[in-house]
């Protein structure tokens, strides 16, 4: 634990130093990135050391405070979600400063203190072995991402975003309150080591329900989701990466940590993680495929893959409690894999979106476009992520994806009829999301990336600095070396899954990791050949390419407004799922022979803001507008309200 | 010394009908510099018979504070602000002598219900009723009186009231509460008037009630 108290000294104090000194200097602008670098190496020591197979590692200090104890468990659960976190946490830090570039570089240096608190948030709800410890770390981390979601204060919108995400945040807070307190009552005491078994029956399923609530609120489960699509797109993009990549796990961190207190689950809870995971990932979809601005986009990307997660938790969870644990396990080297994954490819497409926003100065996709000539190597970058975030075969994405449809299908095959049929719904409409996530990353893609610029800053757009490259680069080679990666390391799995449903039956994951290798043999060859194509064209030059007038049909020179733009390129598919979207459309056609205006215009908003939290919002308003009437104005009425609550109080209680 | 002490607590409790009462502004001020220095021996009586130099120090500080200090900084605040002499009520003085009234039958009520030990061995089961009603009337002086000016004098009252209540209760232990609460009635006094002077600066006037501009 000495080298996890090492890195939270260490955070600290990079984190408090661009404050002591000047933070616009270039040593105030670095120490922060420096420090979180420093303080993930530290981090990995013991991480590493567990996942190969070390033994847990279980300290505790004691905490003056009621019920408190600064107790730390490095399991290999904790350890498997410890190692994306801090890797992300280094590289994001790595790629802050340059993004920051010449905006005020003052506020960019002092940033650094909520991002290091930020890391050390999520580093200490991987490792807290205390509700109480857990809880401060989580406030930690919703406290100090508010901050850096409102680091551009200075735009109405962000303020909002904010805003909602501050609230969300406590919301899901206030559902793990009595949610811990439940457990702490049954164990008589606030350590988890105590927890697991304390409760059973109606209780157990009460603490499950509040977790998926306030875990939720936090992963980004529909319709818990509404803080996402707005606080991703406003915070810097760095911050994005870190928030989407992995601040939403520790929401499922939470979640699973939660079940492993709860011991053999109900069958119904299973299928509640499925119809949500299933639900969410669908809206996710679909609402991504159908955004303009390219970081949103990427927002509610996030929803469908932790859907998707939640839905290999909710099959890991019926195999459970069916007793099927070839299927249990499957379900949750799924959740745990596609979780690594996510977080590599969704960091991947933020920072690369990032450099892309930060050339064109625009994040609508429909005012991008042609960067793939200006910056070639931001476009390659953005398209490994997305190949490996549409679950394309040799890229990492496929391999969550592909453990959970096995999973599936051995449900479907092993299960009672009527278990195996949910699981076949559940397969299917898995397919349906990947096929429609194929859709939104080859627009996302396509038209931020090639085509011709549609802007004037799209078309002076530069190539980004090395230091912001680098990370990205990282990153991507995760995303397409993926299939030789897990092949190798899912041997780190089987101690995770362990923890929490159980011994892994031997057969099923050596059976399993076979499966890997075999397709990593495939996808090795076929980069391997990739590659091999790519080196001869490179030999051979590029073919010369001569420009000049083509047979034009009777109209003038084309322009970039005439490309696809994004809502054109998904219009079938949006026009489809249409009931669902609710896409409003404001179309003016043009009229007449010489038509003089006409204007088209899409909007989504979202579905469970437009038809769930306005109208509950203004319920609850209306509610509380009627106490206005005892709302006097006057500083001596309150206080003679406060007085006479007191006095009847202190009556009633002498009575 | 139970005399004394049963003496004083009839001074307090008389002081805080004449609070009630008066409509002067710097009378009231006086009143409450009385007040303080009241407390300030009263910590002494109660704590007669084991004297020790901490107990001289905590009487000396609270008794030169609130006979003193805020009185000198009330002084300074009415003066600068140029608020006129009356406090302005909106209760008079008859039904504010009215309420005083019912609020002592209350406190005497509360005094005999709580089960205070520490009041017992002070001396008198009046110690806590008297601070209740100093309290209390703290807290209607807040209530009823227009000028922000006379809300910081009833807010003193109030913490004189926890103070005497804190003497009655336990004896000398809370020390170190009593200075933190002390501490907090010097910068609610010190903020207040500097509030007070910019309230004047901006609306020409020091009534709390034009607050309700604020007023949603």
């Amino acid at each position: 634990m000495i080298p996890v108290l090492a890195a939270f000294a260490v955070l600290l104090a990079s984190g408090v130093t661009p404050r002591l000194f000047r933070p616009d200097s270039g040593f105030g602008r670095r120490v922060g990135p420096a420090g979180v670098v420093i303080a993930a190496a530290l981090t990995l020591i013991p991480a590493c050391r567990v996942l190969a197979g070390r033994t847990p590692i279980r300290e505790a200090w004691p905490w003056p405070m009621p019920f408190g104890s600064f107790a730390f468990h490095l399991d290999p659960l904790a350890a498997f979600f410890l190692v994306p976190i801090v890797v992300l946490s280094a590289l994001s830090a790595w790629y802050g400063p340059d993004y920051f570039g010449g905006h005020d570089p003052g506020r960019a240096g002092r940033s650094w203190l909520p991002f290091n608190a930020l890391v050390g948030g999520m580093i200490g709800v991987c490792l807290a072995d205390n509700a109480l410890f857990f809880l401060l770390a989580w406030e930690t981390m919703a406290l100090s991402s508010f901050f850096l979601v409102a680091f551009d204060h200075r735009e109405e919108g962000v303020r909002r975003a904010a805003f909602i995400y501050l609230v969300a945040a406590h919301v899901g807070t206030a559902f793990l309150l009595p949610m811990f307190l439940s457990f702490a009552n049954a164990a008589g005491t606030a350590d988890f080591a105590a927890f697991s078994g304390s409760l059973s029956g109606p209780a157990a399923s009460a603490a499950f329900v509040l977790a998926v609530i306030g875990f939720g609120a936090k992963a980004g489960f529909v319709p818990l989701h509404v803080w996402l699509p707005d606080a991703h797109p406003a915070a810097p993009s760095h911050v994005s990466a870190l928030m989407s990549g992995v601040m939403l796990k520790t929401g499922l961190y939470g979640l699973i940590r939660t079940l492993t207190f709860l011991g053999v689950p109900n069958a119904w809870w299973g299928w509640t993680l499925i119809a949500v995971g299933a639900v969410s990932a669908l809206i996710g979809v679909l609402f991504a495929m159908a955004q303009r601005d390219l970081k949103r986009l990427l927002a509610y990307s996030s929803v469908e893959n932790v859907g998707i997660i939640c839905l290999s938790l909710g099959v890991a969870t019926v195999g459970r409690a069916a007793g099927l644990r070839p299927v249990a396990f499957l379900g949750f080297a799924a959740a745990l894999v596609h979780t690594v994954n996510h977080a590599a490819f969704k960091g991947t497409l933020f920072l690369a979106a990032g450099s892309a926003v930060r050339a064109a100065a625009t994040r609508e996709m429909d005012r991008l476009g042609g960067l793939s000539r200006r910056m070639p190597f931001t476009a390659a970058v953005f398209l490994a992520g997305s190949l490996a975030a549409s679950g394309l075969p040799p890229f990492s994405g496929f391999f969550g994806e592909f453990l959970l449809l096995s999973g599936l299908w051995r449900g479907v095959t092993e299960a009672d009829p009527s278990t195996a049929v949910s699981m076949a719904g559940a397969a299917s409409v898995l397919a349906l999301v990947f096929g429609l996530s194929l859709i939104v990353y080859v627009k996302a893609f396509g038209v931020s990336f090639l085509g011709s610029p549609r802007s004037d800053a799209g078309s002076d757009a530069v190539e980004s600095p090395a230091s912001m490259t680098v990370p990205m680069a990282a990153l991507a080679a995760f995303c397409v070396l993926g299939g030789l990666a897990w092949a190798a390391l899912f041997r780190a799995v089987i101690p995770a899954a362990a923890g929490v449903f159980g011994p892994v039956p031997l057969a099923e994951t050596a059976d399993t990791s076979e499966w890997l290798w075999k397709i990593a043999a495939v996808s090795g060859l076929l980069v391997l050949a990739a590659g091999c194509v790519a080196l001869l064209r490179l030999r051979r030059g590029r073919p010369a390419v001569r420009s000049s007038v083509t047979w034009g049909c009777g109209y003038g020179p084309a322009t970039a407004r005439m490309q696809y733009t994004g809502s054109s390129f998904v219009q079938p598919a949006t026009e489809l799922f249409g009931f669902v979207l609710g896409t409003r459309k404001n179309v003016r056609p043009p009229a007449g022979y010489f038509p003089a205006g006409r204007r088209f215009e899409t909007e989504t908003p979202d579905m469970s803001r437009e038809k769930l939290y306005r109208p509950l919002l203004a319920a609850v308003s209306r509610l509380f507008s009627r106490i206005r009437a005892i709302q006097e104005g006057r500083l001596q009425v309150y206080v003679a309200y406060m007085v006479l609550t007191l006095l009847t109080l202190l009556l009633w209680m002498l009575r | 010394m139970k005399e004394a002490i049963e003496l004083g607590l009839m001074a307090l409790v008389l002081s805080d009908m004449a609070l009630l009462g008066i409509g002067l502004l710097s009378t009231c001020i006086r009143i409450v510099a009385f007040q303080g220095v009241l407390l300030g021996l009263f910590s002494v009586a109660v704590n007669w018979g084991f004297l020790t130099p901490r107990v001289w120090i905590l009487a000396a500080v609270s008794g030169l504070l609130k006979g003193v200090v805020y009185p000198l900084l009330l002084r300074r605040a009415v003066s600068d602000a140029g608020v006129q002499r009356e406090i302005e009520p909106y209760v008079g003085p008859i039904p504010s002598v009215l309420a005083g009234i019912a609020l002592f039958g209350a406190s005497v009520w509360i005094g005999g219900r709580l089960p205070l030990t520490g009041a017992a061995e002070a001396g008198s089961r009046l110690i806590v009723s008297a601070s209740l009603m100093t309290l209390l009337t703290g807290l209607f002086l807040v209530a009823a009186r227009k000028k922000a000016l006379t809300q910081t004098l009833g807010y003193i009252v109030f913490e004189n009231g926890i103070f005497a209540f804190g003497v009655a209760s336990v004896g000398e232990i809370p020390a170190l509460v009593e200075l933190g609460i002390l501490l907090d009635a010097f910068v609610a006094v010190f903020v207040m008037g500097i509030a007070m002077y910019h309230i004047n600066r901006e609306f020409d006037h020091l009534d709390a009630d034009r607050l309700n501009a604020l007023k949603g």
